[in-house]
């Protein structure tokens, strides 16, 4: 298999998350996490989840990822319904969930080695093609203590594009970096969805970032996670986070957060 | 340069202190010998056999022990931090028998085994396994579950999640383990030999034992000084290059 080939990949997958409803049992209480949550996803499209803290939204991104079944409900890939975590929908966590133990070049191979089909020298190809589109590929033998917030969040983004899933789930990735670094990955994050078309869902309590990300905004409400209001954002990319319109977006979303009862108000800017 | 140096220095100094007090004859020298006498016996020592051999037969069974110790205290470990039922047996005996000083192994050794080898081999297994299965198990529990996550999602599977994530995530705490492990090994099987004498084999804590019997005092120094050699380099070769790489890779401090 040739480099462009593998790197050619399955094309992005169709979600539909059907009536999810979760509770969490704690020894005192149950609490209502999700509440009937239905949307469907189209291939390829970029989603932002947003929503104030406690709304579900990251159980909601496990539930799609895998790692936590629903009570009630189904979410389907492709119209397969998902019960296990998979190589086709790959998460990227808030805080840098990448290996100490192994350097840069290490952990992107981390999920190549997992995925049949390839020689090792191709998988080596894979992850250097990767570390070089997050602009990387002078670190790879760094250790990840020696990384910035920043370049620790690249790599984590070059492991979790390089064994070419078919979804991309985000979870607060940008959320622990400082507001330059932020800005800048807003805009390596749309220049690589563009070249690497994936289904991406990505979880925030931004609403400017999720204004200046997605196709579409879903809006969740707290206690319990109630899916409120979708948003289509219909602006050119690549578009500039520090722009009016998207100001104008986030300023409306927040407007929307802010009516709902009982619901803390979201931050209108990092 | 300047701190090898130094460290030069300081043993020199040491030297010339003891050299110093033998000098002054404040002890007699059957107490007190002189650092030539000592040096004296050690060449004689190696010259005739009985040192090499001894250290062989000594090492011999400290690895073996370790080992086998290992092999056991590590799948234990694992157990311990995965399963309540193997956390409330296996694990509460572990932490039971980690107080339990090892020397404490050696009577009961000789009514199992009698003076054999297998005698030596059991004090030193369980001078290691313990503190093995302990260092193990909070090495598992202390893991980030993100960890875990993140490994799930990419494809692992339980087995591959043991072998590429849970083991190596917790390997500054293995390492330590295993240090202890090895710290209590080697004064476990020093207690047993000078304890008991085995006939298939004269180890360094016999040849202690006999310097006594003898009153040879330049042979007790002399094979003290040998075990902390032994003791300085299994630090040196067995653990400091893990503990370099820990260094390096996860970035924490020096040790």
């Amino acid at each position: 298999m040739s480099l462009q080939e593998e790197l050619r990949g399955p094309p992005p997958a169709k979600l539909i998350v059907d009536h999810v409803s979760k509770w969490f049992r704690q020894k005192r209480q149950t609490v209502h996490a999700l509440d009937d949550i239905s949307f469907e996803v189209s291939e390829g499209e970029f989603i932002v989840i947003v929503g104030p803290s406690g709304c579900g939204k990251s159980t909601l991104l496990d539930i799609i990822a895998g790692l936590e079944q629903p009570d009630k409900g189904q979410v389907l890939a492709d119209n397969q319904p998902v019960h296990n975590p998979g190589r086709h929908r790959l998460v990227m966590f808030q805080e840098s969930a990448l290996f100490p133990w192994l350097n840069v070049f290490g952990n992107v191979m981390f999920g190549l080695r997992l995925k049949p089909g390839l020689r090792n020298s191709e998988r080596r190809e894979v992850a250097k093609f990767f570390l070089h589109l997050v602009g990387l590929e002078k670190f790879m033998e760094a250790n990840v203590h020696e990384l910035s917030g920043g370049m620790k969040q690249r790599v984590a983004l070059a492991r979790a594009l390089a064994p070419n899933p078919r979804v991309l789930l985000m979870d607060e990735p940008f959320a622990a970096l400082d507001a330059m670094t932020r800005e800048q990955l807003y805009g390596d994050i749309q220049r690589i969805w563009e070249k690497r078309r994936k289904t991406i869902i990505f979880v925030t309590h931004n609403v400017r970032e999720a204004a200046c990300l997605a196709d579409r905004v879903m809006v969740m409400s707290p206690t319990p996670g109630r899916l409120r209001d979708i948003f289509e954002v219909k602006l050119p990319r690549p578009r500039d986070f520090n722009s009016i319109e998207i100001a104008q977006h986030a300023a409306k979303l927040t407007a929307v957060l802010r009516g709902y009862k009982g619901a803390e108000p979201a931050m209108a800017t990092p | 340069m300047k701190r090898t140096l130094l460290a030069i220095l300081f043993f020199v100094a040491l030297v010339a202190i003891w050299t110093a007090l033998v000098r002054a004859q404040i002890w007699s020298p059957v107490l007190l010998p002189s650092p030539r006498a000592v040096l004296d016996y050690l060449v004689s020592a190696v010259r005739d056999g009985t040192l090499l051999s001894a250290t062989a037969v000594t090492l011999r069974r400290l690895v073996l022990g370790y080992v086998i110790g290992l092999a056991i205290g590590l799948p234990l470990g694992l157990l311990t931090a995965s399963s309540k039922f193997v956390e409330d047996t296996i694990g509460v005996l572990a932490l039971g028998l980690q107080t339990l000083p090892s020397v404490c192994w050696v009577p009961l050794a000789l009514l199992w085994f009698g003076q054999t080898e297998g005698a030596m081999l059991f004090v030193v297994i369980m001078g290691t396994v313990w503190s093995v299965v302990i260092a193990t198990d909070t090495g598992v529990r202390t893991l980030p579950p993100i960890f875990a996550r993140a490994a799930r999602t990419m494809g692992s599977g339980p087995f591959h999640r043991w072998i590429h994530v849970i083991l190596p995530a917790s390997l500054p705490y293995l390492i330590s383990g295993m240090k202890q492990g090895w710290a209590f090994a080697w004064r476990s099987l020093m207690a047993a030999e000078i304890y008991v004498t085995i006939l298939t084999g004269f180890g360094l804590g016999h040849l202690l034992h006999y310097g006594r019997e003898l009153n040879a005092m330049d042979q007790v120094i002399g094979i003290m000084l040998v075990i902390v050699l032994i003791g300085l380099l299994a630090d040196k070769i067995l653990f400091s290059p893990w503990e370099r790489f820990l260094h390096r890779r996860w970035g924490t401090g020096r040790i």
